[in-house]
């Protein structure tokens, strides 16, 4: 099954509540898929400076090496550097120019260190558990920003691990999740792999996720990256999709996996099921509405 | 006049009462407050009653009904009234996906649209839809009508075995075997009586008809001495 929330808000007054909004959602939808559970959350943004979410499953010792490793660096913009631990994650802060040389000292000195999501405004939490727990080990009640989307898992196509949850994000302020199963991954994975593509697992989702970085890599609006992956993608998805700017929805052209959608003047709302959406302000007054088989979807701020 | 809450009583307390009555009951009005989406609601009734249920509804709400006339007071999820076999369920705005699946008999009023796969199966049940249709509606469906006053999407009737499909509007595509048919006397007679019941306001001859070409293999004479 799986489970899957979103919430673009429309109206910046709700931005103080958008985590306590999407994490009561999650955790509605969590009788879908208890396996794991996870949250990417686009929040404030500084002109100049980039965020790179981390996890560890040993976050006590590695945590602490990295970012003395980080702060030995003599030649990053310390004034710009911040290091926020959060349970197994951490969130780096940095000038937008020394992204790529963080990345890269993660990478070859921190092999039980992998990075969740990178970009200026969004940060992705995911452990294995339940969406309450995940919930409260991150604090994300108290998380705010302008959209988000959450994920509860049941595995069906790879294993039960941190890496194996949702959100998946491939590219710079990019994320996607799915509930649904590919049938073409294998064959796709290699193909963006040989494109030079970088998956880390070898779950169905992540390959959709590269899929469509890769597509919005080389121009294509996250729109246009969705009528392409209608394409290309064989298999049953609901995907909701976010961007620095934006949120997508698209399903397959069967759409056997539920979806049920509400807007107002201050928010666009996704869930699973009804239930995740009855305690959004004014539900009452919402419209809402199944999003049609194969048609894109898309809001952006 | 009997109110159920189902967020102070539980959707437990709500199935095991309202399944509990019998065709003789003087509690004959039932009212289902705060379903905020809830899975299975007023399921597997089988006595006289009317059920009003005030919000939106998740899975199968009305599933396997009997005799009951449930009234759902907004929208309904996945499998409304699945394998109902008599009385009546009418959903006041939409209906999610295989509405009515697999229905034995009885009414399913939809006075919003129906998502895709509607009528899925259906072996004798009356689906009656104010507005659209979604794709795959009526695929194998065996016995019963299904009236459409809007349009209907993708492969309509696919695989089709003896059910009637009336639809108003376009129908987007066919399915394998699905081929309009003549509306005579008796169909325009037969629609008008299910409009009525369904308490919907619409002319009988401006639908069209939809049924089986009856030519898939296993309708095949030839093919007999198969089995």
């Amino acid at each position: 099954m799986c489970g899957i929330v979103g919430l673009f808000l429309k109206d910046d007054a709700l931005k103080p509540q958008l985590g306590e909004m999407l994490s009561a959602m999650l955790i509605t939808m969590t009788d879908r898929g208890p396996d794991s559970a996870g949250i990417a959350i686009y929040g404030d943004e500084t002109a100049g400076q980039t965020k790179i979410t981390v996890q560890s499953g040993t976050p006590d010792s590695d945590f602490p090496a990295l970012e003395k490793h980080i702060q030995d660096q003599t030649h990053l913009a310390k004034d710009k550097l911040s290091f926020t631990m959060r349970d197994t994650h951490a969130v780096i802060v940095a000038a937008e120019t020394d992204k790529d040389h963080i990345l890269t000292l993660i990478r070859d000195n921190h092999p039980n260190i992998r990075v969740m999501s990178q970009g200026q405004s969004i940060e992705i939490y995911k452990e294995v558990g339940l969406p309450k727990d995940v919930v409260e080990r991150f604090a994300l009640t108290q998380a705010t920003g302008s959209h988000g989307i959450g994920h509860t898992r049941m595995a069906t196509e790879s294993a039960v691990t941190t890496l194996g949850a949702h959100p998946f994000s491939t590219g710079s302020d990019q994320c996607l999740v799915h509930n649904g199963s590919l049938s073409n991954h294998n064959m796709m994975r290699r193909k963006l792999r040989a494109e030079g593509v970088n998956i880390q697992t070898e779950n169905d989702s992540e390959v959709a996720a590269a899929y469509l970085s890769a597509r919005m890599s080389e121009g294509e609006t996250l729109g246009e990256a969705l009528t392409s992956g209608l394409n290309d993608l064989d298999g049953f998805f609901t995907f909701v999709v976010g961007t620095k700017t934006g949120f997508g929805v698209l399903r397959d052209p069967i759409a056997c996996k539920p979806a049920v959608m509400a807007e107002t003047d201050a928010y666009v709302a996704f869930g699973s099921e009804y239930r995740a959406l009855v305690n959004l302000p004014d539900i009452d007054l919402a419209r809402v509405w199944e999003p049609e088989p194969a048609e894109v979807y898309f809001w952006s701020h | 006049m009997t109110t159920i809450d189902i967020t102070e009583q539980g959707l437990r307390y709500l199935n095991e009462t309202l399944q509990q009555q019998s065709a003789g009951t003087n509690q004959k009005e039932w009212d289902i407050i705060n379903p905020r989406g809830s899975h299975a609601i007023a399921v597997g009734l089988d006595a006289p009653i009317q059920v009003t249920v005030n919000g939106s509804t998740g899975y199968y709400c009305g599933g396997m009904n009997k005799q009951a006339s449930i009234t759902i007071k907004g929208s309904a999820g996945p499998g409304v009234a699945e394998n109902m076999s008599s009385g009546m369920v009418v959903v006041e705005g939409d209906a999610s996906q295989y509405a009515g699946a697999t229905g034995r008999g009885g009414t399913l009023v939809i006075r919003g649209n129906a998502a895709s796969r509607c009528g899925i199966s259906m072996k004798g049940i009356d689906i009656i839809v104010a507005g659209n249709i979604g794709h795959m509606s009526a695929f194998m469906a065996q016995k019963g009508n299904l009236v459409v006053l809007g349009d209907a999407g993708e492969a309509l009737g696919d695989s089709l075995y003896e059910a009637r499909l009336f639809v108003r509007g376009s129908v987007k595509s066919l399915g394998a075997d699905c081929i309009e048919k003549d509306m005579t006397e008796a169909h325009i007679k037969q629609l008008a009586e299910l409009l009525e019941r369904a308490d919907m306001d619409a002319d009988p001859a401006q639908f069209r008809r939809y049924g089986s070409a009856r030519q898939l293999y296993h309708f095949d004479v030839d093919n007999v001495s198969a089995y």
